[in-house]
């Protein structure tokens, strides 16, 4: 059994005036994989975006609750959202490096945090290996990163987003954008990622979450969570009669 | 024919006219400019019987008026240069930090306001920018940097900036609010500042977009621009050579083909040499057109893929 990372308290989100997350506690675990699941609409984005508080950038969201890391509540005042970020990062739906070379794209956070440039060149070659992406891209860095292709586009976003060295990578959706064979790359790609990392994934293929992770926590519309455990546990022998249908694919 | 046949005839027949109609007008538009262009250089080309082309642009002089008359516009070439690069060094930072604040940074209340205020500011005659130019700005450089006279490059080039802030900020700040939310949140989610996202990541991914903005909002209105030009700058036909060029009086082109048309006899030699200058400001405008253009065109590209 591995530590516990992050101790969600009683978290709710609200859009303006709508309510989009209702008292949804959970503790996830280090090193651990852990899945998001729920019908569309239920506030699995939005539960991301405030576990590194991107849903600062988006007018009238706000959040009550707390969210514990490394002893203290993300969500105070007084935390430092730029160091935040650094420690919790994130790889989008749609693959979206930045319109910049292969190389500009993966030194694009160390540079912004202040990274010499001798010890760049090393950073982004790690970062590139570590995603899977080295062997295809070293003899083209300077390349840009929208010639790729969308597999290899995540790819690099993922090798973006570890080049700040995080300690918890959250996954929207990752691979809804791209094909079997992608897919299965960025799967294989999860499953050795947590030796260094926390994951947290939010996907709509019930396959994924049951190939990938070792908890699994299901959403249900109203932004309610209903059932949290282990992934085996969940998707075998779920307590809960609506998560089951869910599961199953009677709704949803 | 069936009842239902009369109306899709019809309906056909109703979706033709307005294609042709659209097509009407963009068509008069490109027959109009060939005309002007072919106009242009009907009235302007005589004057190459009198003057090589490449004295023409090189000359040093211009004494149209003589009876041996000496046609050189450099000295109009040169000031409508320095009038317009000093105008961009005005414009172009502020046009910019207006698109930028507007687009990324003001609150959604006040944002409104303010590009009301700003396309205000492009509606102002040129004439009353000439005025207050006249009445404030050429006394108070006068004043300021102890000048024999306010009528100078400097004027315009302030005048001219103020006035092309407006369109600059407004197509950069279209190019900047292309730029897709993905890359916001990419960078936000790497820790970045919203400083850094704003220089970082949005900025060069519309720069395309914001030179387009800068060549035409910005340069060929400004260089074709003719009234507030002619009231403050003086209009001496001195080259400008040097940075101290901006605090003396200088002619542009256009000024030139204002103040003359007048006095020019039809289809004489100064009359021609009036249209090659216009011809010159078509050139050079259609030139710079051309560069946007490309640039445009490959940031779209580059926005495909
Ligand atoms: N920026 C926003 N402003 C207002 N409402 C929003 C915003 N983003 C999302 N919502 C609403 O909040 C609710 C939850 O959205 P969220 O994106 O978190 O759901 P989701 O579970 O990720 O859905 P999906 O599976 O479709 O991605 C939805 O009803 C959505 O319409
Ligand atoms: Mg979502």
């Amino acid at each position: 059994m591995s530590a516990t990372m992050l101790t969600v308290k009683e978290l709710n989100f609200y859009y303006s005036k709508t309510q989009v997350l209702r008292d949804v506690n959970i503790e996830i675990p280090g090193n651990e994989v852990t899945a998001i699941i729920g019908p569309s609409g239920c506030g699995k984005s939005s539960f991301l975006k405030a576990l590194n508080r991107l849903y600062e950038i988006i007018p009238g969201a706000r959040v009550t609750g707390e969210i514990i890391y490394n002893g203290g509540n993300l969500l105070s005042r007084d935390v430092d959202v730029v160091g935040l970020r650094k420690e919790i990062g994130m790889v989008f739906q749609r693959p979206n490096p930045f319109p910049k070379s292969i190389y500009a794209n993966v030194a694009y956070g160390p540079r912004l945090h202040g990274v010499k440039r001798k010890e760049l060149d090393r950073i982004v070659e790690e970062s590139l290996r570590k995603a899977g992406l080295w062997d295809e891209v070293k003899d083209k860095l300077n390349k840009s990163g929208l010639d790729l292709s969308g597999g290899e586009q995540q790819r690099l976003c993922i090798a973006r987003c570890l080049a700040v060295e995080p300690k918890i990578i959250l996954m929207d959706e990752p691979c809804s954008a791209l094909d079997p064979i992608a897919t299965a790359k960025i799967e294989d790609l999860i499953y050795n990622l947590k030796q260094d990392y926390t994951v947290i994934i939010v996907t709509h293929n019930m396959q994924q979450a049951a190939r990938v992770s070792d908890k699994t926590a299901v959403f249900l519309t109203g932004g309610k969570m209903v059932e949290y455990g282990e992934t085996v546990k969940i998707f075998e022998n779920p307590e809960n009669k609506i998560v089951e249908d869910y599961i199953t694919g009677k709704f949803g | 024919m069936t009842n239902k046949q009369t109306s899709l005839f019809r309906r056909k027949l109703h979706e033709r006219t307005i294609k042709y109609f659209f097509f009407a007008c963009a068509a008069t538009s490109i027959v109009v400019l060939f005309f002007i262009a072919i106009f242009l250089f009907h009235e302007g080309v005589g004057v190459f019987r009198v003057v090589e082309i490449t004295d023409f642009l090189s000359g040093r002089r211009w004494a149209p008026a003589r009876v041996q008359p000496i046609l050189g516009i450099l000295p109009m070439l040169l000031g409508s240069l320095f009038v317009t690069v000093g105008a961009m060094i005005v414009a172009v930072p502020l046009g910019l930090s207006a698109a930028v604040y507007i687009a990324e940074i003001a609150p959604p209340k006040i944002k409104n306001p303010i590009k009301s205020a700003i396309e205000l500011l492009a509606g102002i005659p040129s004439v009353v920018y000439g005025f207050i130019g006249l009445v404030f700005l050429v006394p108070w450089l006068q004043e300021t940097f102890n000048l024999p006279t306010g009528f100078t490059a400097l004027t315009g080039s302030l005048l001219l900036g103020v006035m092309a802030v407006p369109i600059i900020a407004s197509i950069s700040e279209d190019a900047i609010y292309a730029v897709p939310r993905d890359f916001r949140e990419a960078s936000y989610a790497l820790g970045a500042t919203k400083w850094q996202t704003i220089t970082r990541a949005v900025l060069p991914a519309s720069i395309s977009g914001i030179s387009a903005a800068i060549i035409l909002g910005g340069m060929s209105r400004v260089i074709g621009e003719t009234m507030t030009v002619l009231m403050v700058t003086g209009n001496a036909p001195i080259i400008p050579d040097s940075i101290c060029s901006f605090l003396r009086p200088v002619r542009t082109m256009t000024a030139s083909v204002a103040l003359e048309m007048g006095e020019a006899a039809k289809g004489g030699i100064h009359y021609s040499a009036l249209f090659a200058i216009g011809l010159v400001l078509f050139t050079i405008t259609f030139l710079l057109n051309l560069i946007a253009d490309f640039i445009l065109h490959r940031y779209k590209e580059a926005q495909k893929r």
